[in-house]
């Protein structure tokens, strides 16, 4: 017996070493329960760093924008709507007006991380005989590439904006067959045009985004659409993308502009995630039920099993408490030895799924996660299980009377 | 004068109090156990024997009458205060299965002092050792509980009543379940104990020669004590 276990988890272990089977079965359960939680809540985190890593490489958390120009229905003095159909206007490039005051109220807001004042307008670049329409991204690299980090996505050249720079999409260089270091004109509706350089080319990871984004210097863009100073669009990050929509929502009702979470903007693919989250959540709920009920069934038998070595044990002087003790302890060892197997079974699991659906290129289908939190918080929900499952059969042990146990 | 190991005033015990099945089983028992006595309790099967020692060593409680144990009244104990005092001055043998399987002879004998003190020491490791040596058990110390004979499981029994160095051990038919060699053995074992230690006995036996070698003798009958 070991000098530094107290006499409950001498006890309590030297009773699950005796129940060898009980026990060996028991914790192979409770592994098998474990690993599919780990599993499954690996998979949904590799899902939604994925789609994350997706929709938010290119786009920054929250977008404020000037609202949308609508025109409003003539009404007569009394309420009486005149023409209901309405057209809406061509949309311009709107400037936001005040935005440096804006961009310092949201420098000033809890819980965002990055503001980065951009100006956003179509343009049409050419090289040569081909041409395409773009989208023109006029950004200020030291505070929005904190949002969108375009330097770890540059395939060929750098992620330079000087002001006769323009970094353009994978995409994009393909079509019109331009690499690092070609010049581009870039025209507006104006008719403004500038000849720029490329500097870098960068992969969105997504196909659309790499034909239709090109980055240039926000002074570039300003003087390019004929507005000095100005900006339609002002880009943030947020601490926890989770708040985006929340965030979003206080903007909105504090200032009179448009802002738009990922979240919004994403609506169905995040109520995807979001009912991900909900199915897990109820695996995991049912799957601790069913480990709690095999966990009690096992130390119920077992106590049965023991109750002439309790009554004993209580003979030689055992409290109720120690015995409670012994039994609550077996519970959690289980659920936690249990735990332990699971998630390397589950870690194992995911690991091997992430080999298997690598993509012939050796690129990885899904990123791979593996949260140690996830471990940890499934170890203590596992080992609470246990302790909780243990407490009906602890409890009647410790009730036992050893009178009624010692006669057999 | 010092008060007596044990006395006990009219003790009664009834089971099923307040059904149609109620029965007293113990009436008006009177019994005081002097240090170093060596007593057998004999009597017929059914006469109460068991229930009594269950009360003596503060397993059950009487349903009226007075219990002292070296002159404390038990009655008004709690069960965490019957079950401190119980560890402290009562050793118990049953007739058979007294050990834990999941542990060692020495292990067993360790017990009642891990569970006293809550951690293992190299003090109760040795007392271990000795009370074994003491009950023969020296070269059998390691094995396991089940791995021991029936007369090798009593030996190591009486060493662990003794561990706590109780002022009254009791002991159930303790010899009930050996052949007439090995019984006689443990019960001369049981003599030396309370030669050698002064500790106090009670024995229940059906054995009357064993009987005869004990002190005195008294004999239940029906629940009642026999003159
Ligand atoms: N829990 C109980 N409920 C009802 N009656 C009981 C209970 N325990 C014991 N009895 C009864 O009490 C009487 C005394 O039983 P006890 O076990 O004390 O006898 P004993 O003298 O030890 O017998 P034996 O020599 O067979 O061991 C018996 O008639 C028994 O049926
Ligand atoms: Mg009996």
């Amino acid at each position: 017996m070991k000098r530094w276990m107290p006499f409950e988890w001498i006890a309590a272990s030297r009773f699950l070493l005796e129940g060898r089977l009980q026990t060996l079965f028991i914790i192979g359960g409770v592994a098998i329960g474990v690993g599919v939680i780990v599993f499954m809540a690996g998979m949904l985190s590799s899902l939604e760093a994925n789609f994350i890593r997706r929709v938010l490489t290119s786009q920054p958390h929250i977008q404020l924008v000037v609202p949308d120009q609508v025109a409003r229905p003539l009404r007569n003095g009394g309420g009486v709507i005149e023409d209901a159909t309405i057209q809406r206007p061509a949309q311009r490039i709107i400037p936001m007006n005040q935005w440096p005051k804006i961009r310092d109220q949201m420098l000033a807001m809890p819980g965002i991380t990055g503001v980065s004042p951009t100006l956003s307008g179509s343009a049409l670049v050419a090289r040569g005989e081909a041409n395409r329409a773009i989208n023109l991204v006029g950004v200020d690299p030291a505070t929005y590439f904190g949002i969108v980090p375009i330097p770890d996505y540059i395939v060929a050249g750098e992620a330079r904006l000087t002001s006769e720079d323009i970094i353009i999409g994978t995409e994009l260089a393909k079509t019109l067959g331009a690499t690092v270091g070609d010049k581009l004109g870039v025209s507006v509706v104006s008719g403004r045009n500038r000849v720029l350089t490329i500097a870098g080319i960068v992969d969105l990871g997504n196909k659309g985004t790499n034909l239709r984004n090109t980055y240039v210097a926000l002074r570039t863009a300003q003087s390019l659409e004929g507005m000095i100073g100005g900006v339609t669009t002002i880009d943030l990050t947020v601490a926890d993308v989770w708040d985006a929509e929340i965030i979003a929502q206080q903007i909105a009702a504090m200032t009179d502009i448009e802002a738009d979470s990922w979240i919004a903007t994403n609506a169905q693919f995040y109520s995807g995630i979001k009912a991900q989250i909900m199915g897990n959540t109820m695996i995991r709920v049912f799957v601790a039920l069913s480990v709690a009920f095999g966990i009690a069934a096992v130390l119920v038998v077992s106590v049965i099993q023991r109750s002439r070595e309790i009554g004993i044990l209580r003979a030689m002087g055992t409290s109720r408490g120690q015995i409670l003790r012994v039994f609550l302890i077996q519970g959690g060892l289980l659920g936690f030895l249990g735990s332990l197997f699971g998630a390397l079974m589950g870690a194992a699991g995911i690991i091997e799924y992430h080999a298997y659906t690598m993509q012939p290129d050796g690129t990885e289908l899904f990123p791979l996660v593996l949260d140690r939190w996830l471990f940890i918080d499934t170890a203590l929900l596992a080992t609470l299980t246990g302790l909780l499952a243990a407490l009906a059969p602890a409890v009647r042990a410790a009730r036992l009377d050893p009178v009624v146990a010692i006669r057999g | 004068m010092a008060s007596p190991v044990l006395r006990l005033e009219k003790v009664c015990k009834s089971y099923n109090i307040g059904q149609p099945s109620e029965v007293e089983v113990l009436h008006d028992i009177d019994l005081i156990l002097e240090r170093d006595d060596f007593l057998a309790l004999m009597g017929p099967s059914g006469s109460g024997k068991s229930t009594l020692l269950n009360i003596i060593g503060l397993l059950d409680r009487p349903t009226s009458g007075r219990l002292f144990i070296n002159g404390q009244d038990t009655a008004a104990l709690s069960d965490a205060e019957l079950t401190h005092l119980r560890g402290h001055t009562i050793g118990f043998v049953f007739q058979y299965h007294n050990l834990i399987s999941a542990f060692s002879a020495r292990e067993n004998v360790e017990m009642p002092l891990l569970v006293d003190r809550t951690f293992l020491s190299p003090a109760i490791t040795a007392r271990a050792s000795a009370l074994l040596a003491r009950v023969g058990l020296e070269r059998v110390m390691n094995n396991l509980a089940m791995n021991l004979s029936g007369g090798q499981q009593q030996r190591a029994a009486v060493a662990r009543a003794l561990a706590m160095s109780p002022d009254l051990v009791l002991a159930d038919e303790p010899t009930g379940n050996l052949d007439t060699k090995s019984a006689d053995s443990v019960f001369e074992l049981l003599r030396e104990v309370n030669r050698d230690s002064h500790t106090t006995f009670l024995i229940v036996t059906h054995n009357v020669d064993l009987a005869r070698r004990c002190d005195r003798i008294v004999e239940v009958v029906d629940g009642r004590i026999e003159a």
